[in-house]
Order: C-alpha cells, then structure tokens, then sequence
C-alpha cells in the first residue's frame, strides 16, 4: 500500500479526523524517540525554509535522522538529473521523503515512481496538503470543532493553494464561505462550481469591514502580491482595501479566529498581533504537531501506537 | 494521392488480398503497403466504406474488400496521420490499406483506413476519440460485417494528449501523460498529475 500524502484532497472525514487526533498527541508531548533509527529525507528542489524547518524539526522531535538538500543548485539536477533518477537515489537511503518541487504534479508522480512514501511538501500552485493539514488543526483546536463554521477567506483567492486546498478538505464539514478578494484575484469559478457540487455555501463580498467580519468564525488572510497583477494600478488601488486593521475587529465574535499561513508583508497590522484574536503564530507551530502526524502516518504507525508510545522523552 | 486513384482504369483486383493491387498508370501504389486499387469492380461489400464513387459508374474507384479485418472509415483528412501514429500503423506488418481524400456525401472529403487481420481492443480504438470522434469502425470477418461501433472517449487517457500547463511535471520530465476525462460531452481533461483541466480538442 503507498502511504504517500500527495493531497488532502483524496482524505475522508474520518481520516481527517484521524489525523487531528494524532496531532494532539504530539501536542501533548511532541518530543518522543518513536522514530528512532530511522531516516527522513528533505528534498528541497525549491527553497522553503519556513516549511523545511517545521519538517526537520517535526523529524529531529521525533528521534529521526535528516539527510536532504535545501537548495536546488547543490543537486544533480542542475546537471540534467531527472526527478525520478533523484527520487530512486535518494529511496535506497531514506525511510521516506519529503520533498517540494517547483512543477505541478512532481510529488505525485514520485509517489508512483518511489518505493517509499512521499510527503508533498508543496508543488508549485498545486497542492500542499502539510499547510491545510495544519489549517485543519488549528481551526479545530480553535473552534473545538470543523463543522458549520462560517470561514472568511480574504486577500488572493485566485493563486493561493492554500485557500484551495482548504475549501476542498472542509467539503466533509458544512462549512459556509466567504470570499472576500478583489476582481483580479477572485474566487475562480472552478472552485465556486465545486461549491455548488459538494453543497457547500459561499457568499463573495466586495467590502472588507467591521460589519462584514463579524459573522466570522475564523478570517483566513493571505498575501495580495504584487507580481500577480497584470494591471500595477490596480494593485495600487486594492492593495490597502485587504489589510486588516485593528478597529476593524470591534464586532468580531469572542470565538474568531485570525490565520495566516505567513509569510505576511503588511495584510495584517502589527497592531493585531497582541490582540486575543490574532492566532497565526500559534497557527505556525501547529505546523510541527500537524507534520509529526503526517509523517508517522506515512510511515505506518498508528494513532494507538502514538498513543500507547513508551518512547516520551 | 486522390489523382493516383483516379487515374487507375485497368484490372480489376483479384479478390484475394489487399495488396498487390495493380493499377496501370503511374504513381503505382507502393507493392506491400496495400493501395490495391481497383476501377469498378469489384463493388465493397456491404458496410466496409471506402467505395469511391466519382461521377459515372465507369470512373468509380474501390478500395478493396477486406476478408477479416478492421476498417476505419471517416476520419477527417487532417487527422489521417494522427490516427496511423497512434495505432501504430507504421509498425504493422499486416496489411494496411489508406485511403486518403476521398469524396465523401457526410464529410466532402474523407479518409479511410483498413487493417487486414488486425482486430484492436476498445480500449485502442476509444484513443480514437481523443483526435477523430466521430469515425465508423466495421469490424469483418470472412468478408461479412461483424461489428459496426462507434469510438467513445475513455475514461482516462494515457500518453496520447500533451499538458497545457508549461510547469507540469509531465512536460519536463520523461514520462507518460496521464488524464482523467471528467466531461465525455465537452471533452474536458483533467491532468492526474498537475490537475489542470483542459479541453481535449483544443
């Protein structure tokens, strides 16, 4: 059975469930020797040191061992090496690998190709299901639950995988959106018709204000950049209408929460850090918890073995 | 091509094998590669296709019958050479008659192809769909129409399309293309890989 995490997209309720559990378990004692004598490898074919050390770290934790590369220029595929010939190379070495690519669909095909489980930690604009795993978590561990939460998506809604990928994972949860993004960056309507295909309700907002937050249980916020405008004057003009401020938050229900998956330029004002809503840094360290999981998962050891584990430093 | 067949006036094939046909005038038909063509006679059995029927009965111009076979009738004349690549034709050492701008009432022109003792599984002939949707396959065995069908595109599609998606790792890397069909109307295609959707004729 290939135990590879390519996408969350292919996760039922329960296994998400699952999942969620596991990540509690680590959060209660993430330091553990459970993984001793093994080897993950990080593929880093794109640097990301962000998400490198949150799986190194989630690795070292567990008493693996790391071998792998952070940057693309010390490999041989700048000599013309191929994915798969790298992938092969680096099987006979490792227990299992995590690695990012800059193509779409790198992970998936290595998942096919490789004989030990892949862990995508992101391909280009297409998945990254470590980041939403870590979303669900800590929507979970904010809300005490996924179900019949109204989620407000502000910012890139049109390249930013991480809103995707979300909105699909939490068709298991009758969940109510709300996409809140200017017209060069809206909502493609591939996801709406998903909306409309798994039952999920959405509603688009123009503005981004008090009024409108305060029906939110959790503002997801994401990175309005630059690059991705064709028109620099309309950027100018939108740039400043999805920040988030911190008088913007007087309506806000007790129970909001604001995330980010970071980096953040300037959506978020500084201010908002200090405030009992801003949950984004904790959201980050989620990411360690939520990544223990996933890479005991693919590597066979269950949520009982977790949880029945003598191996507690 | 179309002039090579106009031009052959003379024997009548033996009815016997699709090769070998001997036309008279120039350009012969290449010895081996099929191109029997005949003036006349003898008519296509029922069902075959390929029955060429320029003005009068005297100038009318017949590929050969097939004894056992497949025929692939209707193919759009640009897309001739895609479905001799995908079915291999090239490699085939059964013969294979082509015909190739041939009149035709549906289509004003058209092609066709005959396969002797070649029989293909749906799953070959539905790749089919992905460059010529609506051509007629007749299946003949001794002579007689077996089977008449029509392709249909598969569910999944290997190898055949190219990514759209210039940074899908199919495209910059060797190896197999890989779509799932998720619209068999519209002809839309979703990448295993990259999961771009695309439409299949664009």
């Amino acid at each position: 059975m290939n135990r590879s995490l390519v996408t969350i997209a292919d996760h039922s309720r329960e296994k998400i469930e699952y999942l969620i559990r596991m990540a509690q378990e680590f959060e209660k004692q993430p330091n553990r020797l459970l993984l001793q004598g093994r080897i993950v490898a990080t593929l880093f074919f794109e640097p990301s040191t962000r998400t490198r050390l949150s799986f190194e770290t989630a690795a070292n934790r567990l008493g693996a061992r790391v071998i792998g590369f952070a940057d693309p220029k010390v490999t041989s595929g700048t000599k013309g090496e191929t994915l798969k010939d790298t992938i092969m190379m680096v099987s006979n070495y490792a227990d299992i690998i995590v690695m990012r690519h800059h193509l779409e669909g790198a992970a998936r095909y290595a998942s096919e190709i490789a004989p030990v489980p892949i862990i995508n930690a992101g391909d280009g604009a297409n998945q990254h299901p470590s980041q939403t795993m870590l979303d669900l978590y800590t929507i979970y561990q904010t809300q005490g639950t996924l179900d019949n939460l109204n989620i407000y998506l502000v910012g890139d809604l049109k390249y930013g995988r991480t809103v995707h990928s979300l909105l699909t994972a939490m068709r298991h949860f009758h969940p109510t959106f709300h996409f809140i993004a200017p017209d060069e960056l809206a909502m493609p309507d591939t996801y709406k018709e998903y909306c409309r295909q798994h039952d999920i309700q959405y509603v688009e907002h123009q503005d981004f204000d008090a009024d409108v937050i305060a029906g939110a249980d959790i503002l997801y916020m994401t990175r309005v950049q630059r690059e991705r405008f064709t028109d620099l004057m309309e950027y100018e003009r939108v740039k400043d209408r999805y920040l988030l401020k911190l008088d913007m938050l007087s309506k806000a229900r007790p129970n909001m929460r604001i995330l980010h998956p970071l980096p953040r330029v300037n959506e978020i004002e500084y201010s908002i850090d200090d405030d009992p809503h801003a949950y984004y840094f904790q959201q980050a360290r989620n990411g360690l918890f939520a990544r223990q999981a996933l890479i005991c998962d693919a590597l066979g050891i269950t949520l009982e073995q977790v949880r029945e584990d003598k191996t507690i430093i | 091509m179309k002039k090579t067949l106009s031009q052959s006036h003379t024997t009548p094939l033996p009815r016997e094998g699709q090769g070998g046909g001997v036309s008279a005038s120039t350009p012969l038909p290449r010895e081996g590669q099929g191109g029997g063509v005949s003036a006349s006679t003898p008519l296509p059995r029922e069902g075959q296709g390929g029955g060429v029927s320029e003005s009068g009965a005297s100038r009318s111009l017949i590929v050969s019958a097939l004894d056992h076979g497949t025929v692939i009738d209707h193919i759009p004349c640009d897309r001739l050479f895609e479905v001799i690549n995908l079915l291999h034709l090239d490699q085939m050492t059964s013969k294979v008659t082509i015909g190739f701008n041939l009149k035709s009432h549906k289509m004003g022109t058209k092609s066709i192809i005959k396969i002797a003792d070649r029989f293909f599984t749906d799953d070959e002939l539905n790749q089919l769909s992905v460059v010529a949707p609506n051509v007629t396959l007749t299946i003949i065995r001794d002579y007689e129409v077996v089977e008449k069908k029509q392709v249909c595109l598969p569910d999944e599609l290997r190898g055949i399309v190219r990514c759209n998606n210039p940074k899908c790792i199919t495209n910059n890397e060797p190896m197999q293309t890989f779509f799932h069909v998720t619209n068999k109307q519209t002809g839309i295609i979703r990448c295993h890989y990259c999961n771009h959707e695309q439409e299949l004729r664009k």
